[in-house]
């Protein structure tokens, strides 16, 4: 097992880049910082799929790649069903003992959209956990599908405003609450699902190198926040990476075997959703007065999440 | 170094298809394209750092986004207390980082986002977004002094 130590930052950092730079996504784009934190993570071979998506677009321009490693793109919804095949054929063929090199450890790895996750390849991903193929499927959530100019996604939460659910005079952005989606994903009895943020890192790439250990089909949503469509200034990745895990809007845990529930991150001083929302663009029609009654919402609605959870890590179910 | 938007037209690779003057039958088209990342074997790339690597022409490692940037971080080596803070968390993998000491700032795949200047923890900050055209070492003449704490 090739998996590198990550004691601290500077022991990561010693890790050889595997993901190139030039590629087009936005200058501050949160995708590649979890990317390139998945392929230092780990020494193994990775064979990895994207879904159509930002990911995909930016990194493959033609006659340029910035993978370092077997990297395919097929079609929107299929990432899972690409890998699982590889995977599959992999098996087959280390058994009959046609491998180049039969005992070098290979890591199969799927990155999608919240997009291609939530709505396009949802079933896809569920039939690949289903049949129990070993492979690792990361959604980089961005809350929208921003590559084709940020429409509203099963994973925008409620408030939000995007271009097919815009606010105005008579609507307050989407109305419909984001869809639970590692939930999902646990209930399928997938050995390891989590839900991570690049501002922990450590968290995260202890989070990635167990779902790559782990055998059969493993889970991890990251919120992956877009200057472009959150609408913020591209230097405040980081820190509206934090404003989202200290307000509990995206609470960081891991569920193993579909009951065992960890959390992973405790905030010292947990802050309210309003000064998450109030950091950006997309959540500025709810300060007005005729809506606030929606943060108060979204509020009441991250307490029950986060009660919800802890109970759920006390009692093991 | 190719600056990666004037190559979007470029169409390196598909030589094999635009020779022939007669049309190819469905069965005939190549699906798709491989793009190989290195010129030869890459068995064991990870362990290897990028002076090390022979990357091939369709890397994007050898494409340059420099002509994206505004403004340009400047990295002094006398603050910097190898936090690997920016390494971390820099979407281009444009730090460069050896051996657990930072050395400099990869200005071919920079695209100048700032990141790297929010995450860094020293007092005053060992990088600082300068103008494009701000020569290096004016930039470090420039360095604002060590900023003492408000009293309360």
């Amino acid at each position: 097992m090739a998996i590198t130590s990550i004691k601290n930052l500077k022991e990561f950092s010693t890790n050889n880049d595997r993901f190139e730079g030039a590629h087009t996504l936005c200058p501050g784009c949160a995708h590649s910082m979890i990317v390139r934190e998945l392929m230092n993570c780990t020494d193994d071979n990775l064979v990895i799929s994207s879904n159509t998506g930002c990911l995909e677009v930016s990194t493959a321009v033609y006659p340029f790649t910035s993978w370092d490693t077997s990297w395919i793109h097929i079609g929107f919804e299929n990432a899972a069903t690409a890998v699982s095949g590889a995977e599959a054929m992999h098996k087959a063929r280390k058994k009959k003992g046609t491998l180049k090199d039969n005992d070098a450890p290979v890591k199969f790895v799927a990155f999608g959209g919240d997009g291609s996750t939530y709505d396009i390849g949802f079933q896809w991903l569920s039939g690949a956990v289903e049949r129990g193929h070993d492979f690792t499927y990361i959604c980089l959530d961005n809350e929208n599908y921003a590559n084709t100019g940020g429409q509203r996604s099963s994973a925008t939460p409620i408030g939000a405003t995007t271009t097919t659910a815009q606010a105005g005079s008579h609507s307050y952005g989407k109305k419909e609450k984001k869809k639970d989606m590692v939930a999902i994903m646990a209930a399928h009895g997938a050995p390891y699902v989590a839900q991570l943020a690049p501002n922990k890192w450590k968290a995260m790439a202890k989070g990635f190198q167990k779902a790559l250990e782990t055998e059969g089909p493993c889970f991890i949503n990251t919120v992956s926040p877009c200057c472009t469509e959150w609408k913020f200034d591209p230097k405040d990745t980081i820190g509206i990476t934090d404003l989202a895990t200290d307000s509990l809007m995206f609470p960081i845990y891991e569920i193993i075997d579909g009951h065992e529930l960890n959390i992973l991150y405790r905030p010292k001083n947990i802050i309210g959703v309003e000064e998450y929302m109030g950091a950006q663009g997309r959540y500025k029609h709810l300060f007005k007065p005729e809506n606030r009654h929606i943060i108060d919402k979204v509020q009441q609605d991250v307490n029950e999440y986060w009660d919800y959870l802890q109970r759920r890590e006390e009692a093991r179910i | 170094m190719q600056d990666l938007n004037l190559l979007a037209n470029d169409n390196r690779g598909q030589t094999d298809l635009g020779n022939s003057s007669s049309l190819v039958g469905w069965d005939e088209v190549t699906q798709g394209t491989i793009l190989q990342s290195f010129e030869g074997d890459a068995t064991g790339i990870a362990q290897k750092k990028a002076e090390e690597r022979s990357y091939s022409t369709f890397s994007s490692y050898t494409a340059t986004v420099a002509s994206w940037r505004v403004k340009k971080p400047v990295f002094n080596i006398d603050v910097c207390i190898d936090c690997q803070n920016c390494w971390v968390w820099c979407p281009d993998s444009s730090i460069l980082s050896r051996d657990k000491q930072m050395l400099g700032i990869d200005y071919d795949h920079c695209k100048g986002c700032e990141v790297c200047v929010e995450v860094c923890p020293t007092n005053p900050k060992s990088l600082l977004m300068f103008s494009e055209y701000t020569p290096l070492d004016e930039a470090l003449s420039q360095w604002p002094e060590k900023k003492k704490k408000e009293e309360k």
